[in-house]
């Protein structure tokens, strides 16, 4: 049996007083990259907090064979690095401060950073090319540059489980090309990734895709098989079709 | 590293600069007054013009340097803590409680029989604990109107709604009782006249933990810049360490208050001026913010006695003329392609 990162089971979750995530069991492979795709308002990004242990929920996740609600949250921290959508970041922090930040589960508390700490910032910073600027503040930044520090800063945590959701937003088409260089070498690494993208065709070179639609799961498969792009194309309502392009999977609209 | 050292060595160059910049105006504080530089240069010959300097002009002078570093103190924090480059620390309701409070006390006072048998000393006391009370207690309504800490935009409406709820009260209050306005008006003005020795340890006792406090979380304002989840996400207890900034916030406003009255602008503009030096985590912004808050009250205040001398103009309105210019210009800045820093 393949070894599970993140083990969800009977999860409910409520956004004010919509139910928005009714039921899911899903288990997420270990050492893989998962992508997590559907329409608008299928509960991608509420279940990636839900997994996240950051929304109140019903139901249970295991981390890494751990329940998430037993471990304490600095544990958590260090093993289970998060990246929001579009979350607004502090103008007036210096790129260099802000990927530190992704250390404080590994600093004592008033600690100053380590060697390793140091070196984890710079690795992270090199890693989306973000190191030239560790001195500016993100105010100074455009969108996509902003995106490669927040990426830098959910690297730092060097966490066995990293959860994405739209790491995409913002980045042109070469740096989109590097993040998935980063993802596979992750995943080469021992890591397990988990991705909400809207992009179908970069979905689609994940390792495994989890299809969701109005708060349930309604498939999970290799991105490599027949039946997961048949199963797409359902949740999708036929509006789109799968195709084989140059040992790719690219996603077409279905005129 | 070089960019990272530049900002750090602006940091650190600002805050000498502030240091330097207290000393220089400390002794300016002692110098200004109606009866001018004499009283400072005949210290050691006359006792009266050493009361002068020793009772009345320094303890004003570092009255006005420690309550001007609470506000700067609790403008970061309130910036930091509500991601928001304009909260100031007047924003839970402080200012109008204090205010109230204040009013309150003096609608007491004058419905006391013998109050020209209290002595003057015990008259201050009395208004200045009415106005802090009444600032913990608007803090504390608005905590429980938000039902706690956890959510920002609830916590700004809730300030928002028990400022204006007290404020209208306050000024009920001086239209039933027209002999308390002109005490009421002098204190919602902010002087530094009233503070003591006294007073000054008061302030110190207070900025110090509340210092020491903002300084331990201030990795928690980092993370939350990033946003609450982000912040959660790294591990921080968030919702426990936002309670012991709230309390950080009250306090240090709540003494500002009821010692100097509403002094506007120094809380808002300090973190600004700071960062429109340096860019600096909020463990630097904390200290740099409270050194620039002393100082530009101490020089509003130093100002205030000699551009009239021998008369003297409230500080808070000082402040708030200098203030709003520097809004003003902040917004002429941003309009022409810059950014609010």
């Amino acid at each position: 049996m393949k070894p599970i990162a993140l083990h969800a089971s009977a999860i409910r979750a409520r956004l004010g007083n919509v139910e928005v995530l009714h039921g899911i069991d899903l288990a997420l492979p270990a050492g893989r990259w998962t992508s997590i795709v559907g329409p608008n308002g299928a509960g991608k990004s509420t279940l990636l907090k839900v997994l996240a242990h950051l929304l109140p929920h019903e139901g249970s996740v295991t981390l890494l064979g751990q329940p998430l609600a037993t471990l304490g949250q600095r544990a958590r921290a260090r093993q289970l690095a998060w990246l929001g959508q579009s979350e607004v970041a502090g103008d007036d922090l210096a790129v260099f401060d802000v990927a530190m930040l992704g250390r404080l589960p590994h600093q004592p508390w008033l600690g100053t950073p380590s060697a390793a700490d140091l070196a984890a910032v710079e690795q992270a910073l090199r890693a989306t090319q973000a190191w030239d600027w560790r001195g500016r503040t993100l105010g100074q930044l455009s969108g996509g540059e902003r995106q490669r520090v927040l990426l830098a800063r959910a690297l730092a945590v060097q966490a066995q489980v990293l959860l994405m959701d739209e790491p995409l937003a913002n980045l042109d088409p070469p740096h989109q090309a590097d993040w998935l260089l980063l993802v596979r070498e992750l995943v080469a690494a021992g890591k397990t990734v988990v991705s909400v993208l809207h992009e179908i065709s970069l979905a689609l070179q994940a390792d495994e895709l989890v299809l969701m639609a109005q708060g349930r799961v309604r498939y999970q498969g290799a991105c490599a098989d027949a039946a997961t792009h048949r199963a797409l194309e359902q949740v999708f309502d036929q509006r789109i079709a799968i195709h084989a392009l140059a040992g790719q999977y690219v996603a077409l609209p279905r005129p | 590293m070089k960019d990272i050292t530049r900002q750090q060595r602006r940091a650190v160059l600002l805050g000498l600069g502030l240091l330097l910049a207290t000393a220089v105006l400390l002794l300016l504080g002692a110098s200004v007054g109606s009866t001018g530089l004499e009283s400072l240069t005949r210290m050691r010959l006359d006792p009266l013009a050493l009361q002068i300097v020793w009772d009345i002009r320094l303890p004003r002078t570092v009255g006005a340097w420690l309550a001007g570093a609470l506000l700067g103190l609790a403008g970061a924090v309130a910036q930091g803590l509500f991601r928001n480059p304009l909260a100031d620390p007047y924003l839970l309701g402080s200012a109008s409680g204090a205010s109230l409070g204040v009013a309150l006390a003096l609608l007491l006072l004058g419905a006391l029989p013998a109050t020209s048998l209290i002595a003057p000393w015990l008259l201050h006391l009395g208004l200045t604990g009415a106005a802090f009370l009444g600032a913990v207690a608007a803090v504390l309504l608005t905590l429980a109107l938000a039902r706690g800490v956890q959510h920002t935009l609830r916590l700004l409406l809730a300030g928002v709604v028990v400022g204006v709820v007290l404020g209208a009260l306050g000024s009920l209050t001086m239209l039933l009782a027209p002999e308390v306005m002109q005490t009421l008006q002098a204190f919602i003005l902010g002087s530094t006249g009233l503070v003591d020795w006294t007073a000054c340890a008061l302030m110190a006792g207070v900025l110090l933990p509340c210092l020491i406090v903002a300084w331990a979380f201030s990795h928690v304002l980092d993370g939350l810049s990033l946003g609450e989840a982000t912040a959660a996400s790294l591990g921080l207890p968030v919702s426990s360490m936002r309670a012991a900034l709230v309390v950080v916030l009250a306090l240090a406003t709540g003494t500002a208050v009821a010692q100097t009255g509403l002094i506007g602008f120094v809380g808002l503009a300090a973190p600004h001026l700071v960062r429109s030096v340096a860019k600096t985590t909020h463990g630097r912004l904390i200290f740099l913010s409270s050194l620039m808050g002393g100082v530009l009250l101490t020089a509003a205040d130093t100002l205030a006695r000699w551009l009239l001398a021998p008369q003297e103009l409230p500080v808070g309105v000082l402040t708030a003329v200098l203030g709003g210019g520097y809004l003003l210009w902040l917004m002429h800045r941003q309009g022409s392609g810059g950014r609010l820093p």
